[in-house]
């Protein structure tokens, strides 16, 4: 497409507000070079987000939203829980479908737009939380990566279940008390980045959301290789502050502090991932 | 000299587009031999398909895998086999999601497996098909015919037709997607036939030739906007309401079903249109003794009829071709002169008959007998059939439900 779907209809320009305005005028549409640096002087595209005061996720979102290389041509699908709570506000196609089905309901959308739009770029990226991914939608993520789907599955771990009201996921911490783990988690956090490499992504990172900038080296990274290779999956630290106990202004300590520790970077690349990569920087893209 | 310029438009597999109507009433047909999962095959040829996504379960399997050879040939757009009906019901969703015509098959526990799919592709508003083979569902574990899950299916706003044989499937197929796809209809079509009965017998059918095809598909007709980037984002829909705890939330949603509900009623003069009828009446019209039966129960209907005839009963069938929309007039109409309307079942539960009572309460005095009913693979001969009604008119058992 154009990003000219998203333009406002001139005779109505004088009645649209300000926010809806501003996404045609002071928008990054058609610019692969857009990132987190614009976010102080673009419109976003997101607006007023029911996430809680100061939480992690509502940063990651975005920072990815300013990422994304082609947004005007990129399709989000998410899941049910505190993400699917932001997607009515966001300014780009989206997909809610069931709890634990958006990596397959992503496979069906990539591979239609593949057949009817053979030559244009259209970016399909899940982005959905533990439990979806890992949990209840283990099932359709490690399919899709195994049928090496051309999609970009982000994972917003916060390690536990947060918008049901604080129960334990597969991605809590050996230990951790939440609700439905009364005595404590009984077993590991499972290691999904490493399961991710195994089961055939071309490109994996862990990290936290304390750093913009390297979001969006890692977005950018995971959906160029994702249009190309196949596969790609990046798991993102983004701790629920409510149900950690922590105030509004802790989300950054938390996710410095665990920098160090169990969220410290973590890359992994195929060799045509790396390959799909060098090029992407040789022309100045990432 | 009157020139007169006709455009031959041709689908993506190479073949000519026609109109619905030709293909379904007006193009010459021949006559085949082929199984029920063969005339699955042949209706996807012919119906300008964008998608499919299959899985394996018995007995709508060979179905799947030969629309996977309609890929290899170029008849099918995208194919490939999904993790689990749950999988595959998503995948599908997504396919009609980025503007295909899409279609998959499944029987039983696999339509159990995916039930939380079917009211999310209504109230996605996807004109998806699917080819239901009806099998038992689990437990114990049966593999063979009974149509207990169409009983699952009746509230999900999705369109349920029922075939009687492969002819039936193959037309219904094709009207399936025709009429899904009216903008004012635009909620998904479950095809269903008994499984084995239809998938596994071979019978005649009549089929128009293989170079003609429906129109493709037109997402941007949709009432819905279509996931495909190419148009403004429809941000607000296809995302759940239950976003804010208010009371505009709350009635978002129930006229959001509400309006599902009344799609499928205005699905009624197209399915009209190309079902020719809604039903379909054998038989002496003036018969007392009437059986409503669907699939390949109003197909052992009509011989018992036959054989009824013999022993001097005046018998007749209303054959009905959907269960949803229910064909209510057409029942009121049909059951004037009737005294006793027999319900022949392939399930435990009576889940026609008990549709039948609630469309007859209060507007009909004849007897409704839920009978007979057989299931977990039970054939039903019409001789059994027989042996139900004269229990009844020899008085020599008295019937009980």
């Amino acid at each position: 497409m154009s990003y000219k779907v998203y333009e406002i209809n001139e005779d109505l320009l004088d009645v649209m507000p300000q926010e809806i305005k501003d996404l045609q005028f002071k928008a990054t549409w058609g610019n692969p070079k857009r990132g987190v640096m614009d976010l102080p002087y673009s419109k976003e595209l997101i607006e007023e987000h029911s996430l809680c005061a100061g939480c992690p996720e509502s940063m990651a979102l975005r920072y990815i939203l300013a990422s994304l290389p082609n947004p005007e041509d990129t399709i989000i699908v998410n899941s049910t829980g505190c993400t699917s709570l932001v997607f009515p506000h966001i300014a780009l196609h989206t997909v809610h479908s069931l709890f634990g089905n958006q990596n397959a309901v992503a496979s069906g959308i990539k591979r239609v737009l593949e057949w009817r739009f053979p030559d244009k770029v259209k970016d399909v990226v899940v982005l959905a939380g533990d439990g979806a991914t890992v949990d209840i939608g283990l099932d359709c993520t490690l399919q899709s990566f195994f049928r090496q789907e051309k999609i970009t599955t982000i994972c917003f771990d916060n390690e536990v279940y947060a918008n049901t009201g604080g129960q334990e996921s597969g991605l809590t911490v050996k230990g951790h008390v939440f609700k439905m783990a009364p005595k404590g988690k009984q077993w590991d956090k499972v290691p999904f980045w490493q399961i991710a490499i195994d089961s055939g992504c071309h490109y994996v990172a862990r990290l936290t959301v304390s750093s913009p900038k390297r979001v969006e080296t890692v977005i950018k990274k995971a959906i160029y290789v994702a249009r190309e290779v196949g596969p790609t999956y990046v798991h993102l630290y983004t701790p629920c502050i409510l149900e950690i106990g922590l105030n509004s202004d802790d989300g950054l300590d938390e996710m410095r502090q665990r920098d160090k520790e169990r969220f410290s970077f973590f890359e992994y690349m195929s060799e045509p991932a790396k390959e799909v990569i060098e090029r992407k920087k040789e022309e100045g893209l990432l | 000299m009157q020139t007169v310029t006709e455009t031959v438009v041709y689908n993506r597999a190479g073949q000519r587009v026609v109109s619905p109507d030709y293909l379904l009433f007006e193009a010459p047909r021949t006559k085949h031999f082929m199984t029920g999962s063969e005339a699955v095959k042949e209706a996807v040829k012919r119906s300008s398909v964008d998608a499919s996504v299959s899985y394996p379960i018995t007995p709508q399997s060979e179905a799947a895998h030969l629309i996977g050879e309609l890929w290899v040939e170029g008849y099918v757009g995208v194919y490939f086999r999904g993790e689990s009906e749950f999988g595959v019901m998503s995948e599908l969703a997504g396919c009609a999601m980025a503007g295909a015509r899409a279609i998959t098959t499944t029987s039983g526990p696999g339509t159990l497996r995916a039930m939380e799919n079917f009211p999310m592709w209504a109230g996605t508003r996807i004109p998806v098909q699917l080819v239901l083979m009806a099998r038992g569902v689990n437990s114990p574990l049966s593999i063979q015919p009974d149509n207990l899950e169409v009983s699952f299916l009746l509230d999900t706003g999705c369109m349920i037709w029922y075939a009687e044989n492969a002819q039936d499937l193959f037309d219904m197929i094709i009207a399936g997607f025709v009429v899904a796809e009216q903008p004012d209809v635009h909620v998904p079509v479950i095809t269903a036939v008994d499984g084995f009965f239809v998938s596994h017998t071979r019978e005649a059918v009549m089929l128009p030739p293989d170079d003609i095809a429906l129109p493709p598909y037109n997402p941007y007709k949709a009432p819905m906007p279509v996931i495909d980037a190419e148009v403004p984002p429809g941000r607000f829909l296809r995302d759940p309401f239950v976003m804010k705890s208010n009371y505009i939330s709350y009635a978002t949603h129930a006229s959001w079903q509400w309006e599902v509900r009344s799609a499928i009623e205005r699905s009624r003069p197209y399915a009209k249109h190309y079902l020719r009828g809604l039903t379909e009446e054998f038989g002496d019209p003036t018969a007392e003794l009437l059986f409503v039966a669907c699939g390949t129960a109003a197909a052992q209907s009509k011989e018992a009829v036959r054989l009824l005839e013999e022993e001097g009963i005046k018998a007749r069938v209303l054959k009905l071709k959907t269960i949803r929309p229910f064909p209510v007039e057409e029942l009121r109409q049909a059951v004037k002169g009737a005294k006793y309307i027999f319900v022949p079942e392939f399930n435990v539960v009576g889940w026609l008959e008990r549709e039948v009572r609630r469309y007859l309460y209060g507007v009909c005095d004849a007897e409704v007998i839920g009978a007979p009913r057989v299931a977990g693979g039970m054939t039903m001969p019409p001789e059994f059939i027989v042996k139900e009604v004269m229990k009844l008119t020899g008085k020599e058992v008295k019937h009980v439900l």
